[in-house]
Parts: C-alpha cells; structure tokens; sequence
C-alpha cells in the first residue's frame, strides 16, 4: 500500500460504526479523547508508511 | 576535601606580550577556555598554527554541567590526543527507565552496535572534560607546540579592522592589547564577544529553567538513566537521573519558565523533591545545585569577518539529547582544518563560508530535534497533551509507542547534506556514508578506521589500489588501501553494499568528501578543488 484509498474499504461498515461507539460507552469525554489518540497512534503504527499517513492526514483537513 | 574546580589549572602569569611596545600579533586567539574552547586550541596547536586561549578564571568549571558525551565527540577527541582519558573515567550506561506520573512505564537496554571502537556516550562531568583537555595541552606545550592558555585576562573590548581584531584584555597588572589576525569567540552562551561586537542572538525558538543537582549517594544505586514525564514530584515537568564518575548522581529537574529562582535553590525547596524521587529510605549528599536557563536560538551566522563563534556563543538548546557540547566539538571539528589550510596560504579564505553553512545546518537540526523533545515533555496544548499521555499509555504494554516516547535525541553528528564541499556520489554505495557524513567507524586489521584516518585528508580505496601519498592542489593526501582480502563484514555493510570496491575522499575532520567505484586521478582531483572551497561543482 503507498496510496492512502479514499473509496469504500471498511468490512462491514455499520458494525464497525456500532463497534466503535460501543468502545465509547460509559467513558467521560476526557477518555474518550484519551482512547481516540490511542487509537490513532496504534492506526498509525498499522498504516506506517509516511507517504500514505500524510495523505491521511490531509484528506482529515480537508472534511 | 579540596574539589577539582577549587584549583587553578592556568593561574594568571605576566605575558611578554604586556610589556610589548606595540600590540603583539597573533595568527589566532581563542576567547573561553571551556571544553570548546580548550579542545579549538588543540586542533590548531597539534597542526602548528600558533594559538592563545584567554580566560578571565583560571579553573574548570563548578558542578558537573555537560555530562553526556556521545560517540562522535570521543572519536573527536581521540583526533586530539585525550580520549582514552575521558573514556577511562566516564560511565557507561545501557539501562534506561522511563516513568510516567507515579509508575513505571517500561524499561530499556542499549545493546552497543558492534564495530566502533567507541561506546555510543560515556557520562563524564564537564571538570573532568577540561582536566584532561588542559592536561593535552600542557602535554602539547612539553612537545614544544604553540599553544598557551592566559587565565585571569578577561576580554573587555574588541574592534573589528579590515584584516584583524584589536583585542583588549583585562589583568591583575592593568590592561594591554594584542592583534587577532583570526579571533574565536569560544565564551558560552552569554558570549562577553558577541556582546562586546553587538552581534545578533536571534530566534529564539523557546525558554526553560532547570534545577541542576549533583548528589552523592550514600549507598548502591543502579548504573541507570530514570526520565519520568510528569512525576509527582514535578507536575506537569521532566526530571531525569543520571550516573556520574565517582558515585555522583546527576538530577535535573525542569522547571519552566516563571519561577522564582533563589527559592527553588534552597536546599530546603531541593532536599524534599529529591527524596520523592529517590525514596525515603536513600541518604544522599548535596555536592552541587544550580539552575539552568536556556534560550533555544542560534547567531543568525557563525562568521563575522575575521571573528568566528563556535560553541553555546553561536547557538543554544535544551538539555534534552546532549546537543550542546557535543556540537560545540563538532563546531571546532569543522573549524580546526579549515581555519589551518586558510593560515598556511593552501585554501582560499571563502573556505570559511563552508564553515558557516556546515554548522548552521547542524545547529538548525539540533533546535528542531530539542524543539520536538520539549513539545512531548511539556506539551503546549490540549490535544498536544492527550497524544503524548497516550504514547506514554501505550508504551507500557505495546513496543510500537516506545519508539514515539521523546525525553530527547542523543546527539548524532550532522551529514552536511547540499554543502557546497560535496564532490560526486554514487548513490549505490551506503546511504549513511554519502558525500557530507562522518565517517562510520568499523575494524581495520587489528585497528580502527579512524584511528587510521587521524586527522589528514585521506584517499581510502576499499578493495581498490590508492597511492600511499599524493599532493594534490598542494595539499598532502595520505593513501590508505584495504586490499579485498582484508574487507570485513563491518567495512562491506558501511562502505560498498552490494559494491566490490570503492574510493573515498575523506576531509581531515573525517566527514566524506566525494566516492567513486572506480579509482581516476582527475575525477580525485576535481573533488580536491571543491573540498578545499577553490570552486568546482559539487552535487
């Protein structure tokens, strides 16, 4: 992978959607945001490659 | 028991120069006689142009100061003469904690990369670190080397002429002038020169205050490095342990900005803090608290006609990752050779200006490695501060966050990537030994390759024949040839790759000049008219 995909990927999207907020459940705000930079980090260390995380990043700014 | 910093080592002695009529001229004049300034004498003397070190003290400096001296720094020394003694008392260490809040997030071991002579650091207290470049050039002046350091002559005035400095100096017996056909402004951080000149200190990129301690501990205590990232004992801030020589215990405590710095040294402020530290039940001394205030900023150029900053008078970081002395020496390693070919008339003074364009870049990466370090130790925002705690969180039990955990970069030396010294490369040999590197030390026969290099231009032909010795633009070349025999794993991985030989051209402070897979004269001559700044082109 050296291209970021920007097109449909996500196995099962609604149940990783659901699965995501059940991982949200019962945590204040500040763990929420506490277990969100966790998870980025450990996206990140799966991607690793900078070219993709770059365009990941941009396409984040971009909304 | 008297200290090593209570003696004077250069005590203030009458010059022949006073009583002169006329102001004496001198080819160089070193201002500071600090680690950088003491190890730029050297480099000169040991290449016999004549050089005076002028001090207003005459002893090493108090408390421990710069404790950390990496790889490139020894192999520096060693060029100069006095490695082994650093390396002899220095500490060595491989085991690190790192803490975050009130526990332990995980631990690590740095296992020594095979094939340097030199270990990767060595903690030694700054005192130590002058002793033994004070004692190289009392050894120096025995051989009979120009080389003279001046205590108590403190530097009052300066005035900047077309082809020289007017230097006045300060003593005990009143004030006398000396000519400074080449002046080095070696004097710290608060430079007394740059003042003096009213040169610029500009960009400051940020600002910190740190508590510095030296303790000596009563009972064992483990030979390791402990950084803790907002430790109950310091919310918010950093604090880190560290070995020294002689059972003294290195603590700094960072502080921040707005403090109020008589109170945080009071021993009554200090004692509790090192005890939440160290735990109750471990009886320590109190050799040596200071605090530490650091603007991170360069000069906005190293050279100002005939004056050259070298060291914390031309730029300033954080502690974090040993990026002060450590460049400093690597300042005067670029300085030394140049300054020498310039003098003795085989270079064009615009070598000088490589010099500048060398260091700055080193200075540049060295504030944005300590700009980063403190961005993770002392986060500036919110979200800045959710990141860092979660690499932290993560560290403990996933190996993959340990590599993002900064509590600073150890110092590596600089690769003068764009330098206008650069001759050609071929880009199939190593990437980390390329045109601008240091050279990567590895075993040769039963030596090393620096220690074979020393301190010449040298033409290295690995499984290729060189000559043993060629002038070359009328300056001296040795010749080292390592037969294919003789090419072990070491010299294969970090100078041919898949090659079966190559020629390197290495310039006297032991950085890569310019690299061919074949041997030609021309093409050697060539690199040898840009190394030495007559023009050419480079990359």
């Amino acid at each position: 992978m050296t291209t970021a995909t920007t097109k449909p990927n996500l196995d099962q999207p609604d149940a990783f959607y659901a699965d995501l907020l059940t991982a949200h459940e019962g945590l204040t705000k500040e763990e929420s945001d506490a277990f969100n930079a966790r998870l980025i980090l450990l996206m990140a260390n799966q991607i690793g490659d900078r070219k993709v995380l770059n365009q990941l990043l941009e396409a984040a700014g971009s909304k | 028991m008297t200290k090593l910093f209570e003696v004077p080592l250069y005590p203030y002695k009458r010059s022949a120069d006073q009583d002169a009529p006329t102001p004496i001229r001198h080819p160089v004049v070193v201002i500071g006689a600090g680690p950088v300034g003491l190890a730029m004498a050297i480099d000169l003397a040991q290449a016999d142009i004549p050089v005076v070190v002028l001090d207003e003290n005459d002893k090493v400096s108090v408390g421990s100061r710069a404790i950390c001296f990496s790889k490139r720094t020894l192999e520096i020394f060693d060029r100069l003469g006095c490695g082994d003694e650093m390396v002899n008392k220095g500490v060595v260490w491989n085991v690190g904690k790192v803490f975050f809040g009130d526990r332990q997030v995980y631990d690590f071991n740095l296992l020594p990369e095979e094939g340097h002579k030199r270990p990767a650091f060595i903690n030694l207290q700054q005192y130590y670190c002058e002793l033994y470049l004070v004692e190289r050039i009392r050894a120096l002046q025995a051989e009979g080397k120009p080389i003279e350091i001046r205590g108590g002559n403190k530097v009052v005035n300066l005035v900047e002429q077309e082809d020289h400095t007017i230097v006045t100096i300060e003593t005990v017996d009143g004030a006398y002038n000396l000519d400074a056909e080449w002046l080095i402004a070696c004097d710290g951080a608060a430079s007394p020169a740059r003042r003096l000149l009213d040169k610029d200190f500009v960009g400051r990129v940020f600002e910190d205050n740190f508590l510095i301690t030296d303790v000596i501990m009563k009972a064992d205590f483990p030979t390791e490095r402990w950084f803790w990232f907002d430790p109950p004992f310091n919310k918010d801030q950093s604090a880190l342990l560290h070995k020294q020589p002689d059972g003294v215990w290195r603590i700094d405590l960072q502080l921040g900005w707005d403090i109020d710095k008589e109170e945080e040294k009071k021993p009554e402020n200090v004692i509790p803090r090192l005890k939440q530290m160290l735990g109750d039940d471990v009886e320590f001394d109190l050799e040596w608290v200071s605090i530490y205030t650091f603007q991170c900023r360069r000069m906005e150029t190293f050279r100002h006609g005939r004056v050259i900053f070298a060291g914390d008078s031309a730029h300033q970081v954080s502690p974090f990752g040993a990026r002060g002395a450590n460049s400093g020496f690597q300042d005067v390693d670029n300085l030394g050779w140049k300054l020498k070919l310039v003098l003795t008339g085989e270079a064009p003074e615009t070598l000088l200006d490589s010099y500048v364009f060398e260091r700055e870049l080193g200075a540049d990466e060295n504030i944005l490695q300590s700009s980063r370090s403190t961005d993770f130790i002392t986060p500036k925002s919110e979200i800045s501060r959710i990141f860092r705690d979660a690499v932290l969180d993560l560290s403990e039990h996933y190996e993959f966050a340990r590599p993002l955990v900064n509590s600073g970069r150890l110092s590596v030396p600089s690769v003068y990537d764009g330098s206008p010294l650069n001759g050609p490369d071929v880009d199939t040999l190593p990437v980390f030994t390329r045109p601008g590197s240091p050279i990567v030390d590895a075993p040769l026969g039963n030596s090393w390759l620096l220690e074979t290099l020393e301190g010449d231009f040298v033409l290295l032909g690995i499984g290729v024949d060189v000559p043993d010795g060629v002038e070359l633009q009328g300056v001296t070349v040795k010749g080292i040839t390592v037969p294919k025999a003789e090419i072990n794993p070491f010299l294969q991985a970090r100078y041919l790759n898949e090659a079966d030989q190559a020629v390197y051209l290495i310039r006297p402070d032991q950085h890569v000049a310019a690299r061919w897979t074949e041997f030609d004269m021309d093409n050697i001559e060539t690199a040898m008219n840009i190394v030495l700044g007559k023009g050419g082109q480079g990359q």
